[in-house]
């Protein structure tokens, strides 16, 4: 058996329901730890806060990329009909700008869209096809009905003995060690 | 857990029919969904109507060769009538798509639990509808291949597109809709695609269904953007689907052409749209219900919910109609006042008959709770709105071009075989591509079903 930390990622515990994971989870970071991450086959209210997560920015990178896509669309709108390529349409000024809002408002929706999504998938650093906890065998079933806590192994209160032992303090079943591939 | 058939003539009982039948855990709800698409045999059903649906999708494939080397003379589009069965079509598969959206994101802005276990089929089907409708805009410019001048690239005769132009504002709508409805489609697959991976019998199948899930593994910090990401999906997406349809109809109302010139068709497109739409979502969940026996997550609480706004926007509907004739005699334009004329007692005059029949007359029924809850009339009335609605696209293109303002200039138009086949062989399209989905797919979301247990459970 190897229990060298740098072969070991952590401590995960397995519970049964969602409202024994928010207990365990803030039990152990009253206990100190912090870094830790749950997983669970639902979304859970109130994990965020137990686990201490802050604010997420994906509002923020959203509301960049629909800006980004309005102002560039008017802007290449304007770019097109006024300067490269000036079309005179029954004695319109060249800035008809009501005509070119629809197409303003699609690209701000898609700027935002493909902003929200690119944006929460590198932010949560997927795709990562491969993961240490996928070496759990009972780890599975964080994808079905069960729900799991992982205290990391560079965590500087892990303790693999101690730590294991505080999962199972709180209710944690199935407390197995998850070892990083080398 | 009950056999489909809640005790429905007691109101009070009615009122509590549940989103979902009681008695599911998160295991029971995981393994009955996923169990559609890992570990259940083909059936001889899904074989026969696969390959039928997969027969007529060669009829379109056929339809367009001959298309292609012919041109668009095989069709029965003339001068005046350039428009034809091609934009019927188009704009009648745009608007079906549009119930997908609204189920799956103002729905959920509102916070409708009954939206969980139809959104993800709505979703496919809305993708299906919008890849059938974008043939259609594709194939009528005639030279499919030199369609890409409709985007701005910079090319190298120095031109670039109108933005003044509806078409071009059609072009970037639809495609934007496109891209947003399968990005929204698959966020919200990729949690479900991680438990068909851990769930996979087969190496293949968790290959393929690892690589989609990209390596989602329930983090709670994943979550946690996650739900922000799928909020401001839904938030996006709810003007984006109203803007759709507003877009659509700019193409008719933009034109100077009687019966197209009206202010009121952007709201009664989008309205029509939503009609036509959850017609559709009924046409698919009745069979697809009684097929896989989900019949307690899609239960007659659904099916009743989606007749009433069926016939909340039918009445919609119906008042778009009744405003285009009052603005038509209103305004005293003789114009207007003709076609108004001509929609009645013209040479397409039954087809109006039968739009009125079929879009005002027939849901009225769904005002009858007994008409509700009865499943088959339900899937009866649903085939007739889908069929309405595609006369009503036909009354407005078609009676419009053959009647406008030059006597000279008035014409005659009927549809070909080739376009009867192109628009039956995009229902088969639409169809095997719903086959394909049901089974290779979960056709119900598996973690918001979840979510509606853990929901269920609090309340218990």
């Amino acid at each position: 058996m190897r229990d060298q930390r740098s072969h070991l990622y952590g401590v995960v515990g397995e519970f049964a329901s969602a409202s024994l994971l928010l207990v365990a989870a803030a039990k152990a970071r009253d206990a100190g730890y912090r870094h830790m991450d749950a997983y669970a086959p639902v979304p859970v209210e109130g994990l965020s806060e137990a686990l201490g997560l802050r604010r997420n920015k994906v509002a923020l990178i959203t509301l960049i990329g629909g800006l980004l896509g309005g102002l560039g669309g008017f802007g290449f709108e304007y770019w097109v009909n006024v300067i490269a390529y000036p079309l005179n349409t029954g004695g319109r000024p060249l800035n008809s700008w009501p005509a070119f809002i629809p197409v303003t408002f699609e690209l701000t929706v898609l700027g935002a869209s493909l902003s929200a999504v690119f944006g929460m998938l590198a932010l949560n650093k997927l795709p990562q096809p491969h993961h240490p906890l996928f070496n759990v065998e009972r780890f599975k079933r964080a994808t079905n009905d069960k729900f799991f806590l992982c205290i990391e192994a560079h965590d500087p209160k892990f303790h693999l003995a101690e730590t294991a032992k505080f999962l199972q303090g709180v209710q944690a079943q199935h407390v197995v060690e998850v070892k990083d591939d080398d | 857990m009950s056999n489909g058939q809640p005790p429905l003539d007691n109101p009070q009982i009615r009122r509590l029919t549940p989103v979902l039948e009681p008695g599911y855990t998160y295991a029971s709800v995981t393994d009955k969904i996923a169990s559609i698409v890992l570990t259940r045999p083909m059936s001889l059903g899904w074989l026969a109507g696969f390959t039928l649906s997969f027969s007529v999708l060669m009829m379109l494939t056929v339809s367009i060769a001959w298309l292609i080397i012919k041109g668009v003379g095989i069709w029965g589009i003339n001068i005046p009538v350039g428009w034809g069965f091609a934009i019927v079509n188009f704009v009648w598969w745009i608007g079906i798509g549009h119930a997908g959206t609204l189920i799956s994101a103002i729905l959920f802005l509102l916070n409708q639990k009954w939206r969980t276990s139809i959104n993800r089929f709505a979703e496919a089907m809305t993708l299906f509808a919008v890849a059938c409708a974008g043939i259609f805009p594709l194939i009528h410019t005639g030279r499919p291949w030199m369609a890409y001048y409709m985007f701005p690239y910079p090319s190298a005769m120095g031109i670039w597109p109108q933005f003044r132009s509806p078409l071009i504002w059609d072009v970037f709508a639809v495609s934007t809709y496109g891209t947003v409805s399968l990005l929204f489609w698959f966020v919200g697959l990729i949690p479900d695609l991680a438990t068909l991976r851990d769930r996979a019998k087969s190496k293949t199948q968790q290959i393929i269904y690892g690589m989609l899930a990209m390596g989602w593994r329930g983090s709670a910090r994943h979550w946690h953007r996650y739900q922000s990401a799928y909020l401001l999906l839904a938030g996006l997406a709810t003007p984006l689907v109203l803007s759709v349809h507003t877009v659509v109809s700019f193409d008719f109302s933009i034109a100077i052409v009687p019966g197209w010139h009206t202010t009121i068709f952007p709201p009664y497109f989008v309205a029509g749209a939503i009609y036509s739409g959850f017609a559709m979502v009924l046409t698919i969940a009745i069979p697809l219900r009684k097929a896989y026996n989900l019949e307690d997550f899609i239960t007659m609480r659904h099916l009743e919910n989606m007749a009433m706004v069926m016939l909340a926007t039918g009445l919609i509907v119906a008042y778009g109609y009744f405003f285009e004739y009052f603005m038509s005699q209103y305004s005293g334009n003789k114009f207007d006042l003709y076609l108004t004329q001509m929609r009645f007692h013209g040479p397409y005059a039954h087809f109006y008959y039968a739009l009125i029949l079929c879009n005002i007359l027939t849901p009225q029924l769904l005002w009858f709770q007994k008409v509700r809850s009865n499943v088959p009339l339900l899937f009866l009335m649903s085939l007739i709105i889908n069929l309405g609605m595609w006369l009503e696209r036909f009354v407005i293109v078609v009676i419009s071009l053959t009647r406008d303002f030059m006597p000279s200039a008035w014409g005659r138009y009927s549809a070909t075989v080739w376009d009867y086949a192109t628009f039956v062989g995009t229902l088969g399209l639409f169809t095997t591509m719903m086959f394909l989905f049901v089974r290779g797919l979960p056709a119900i979301s598996i973690a918001e079903m979840r979510e509606l247990v853990a929901h269920s459970e609090e309340h218990e």
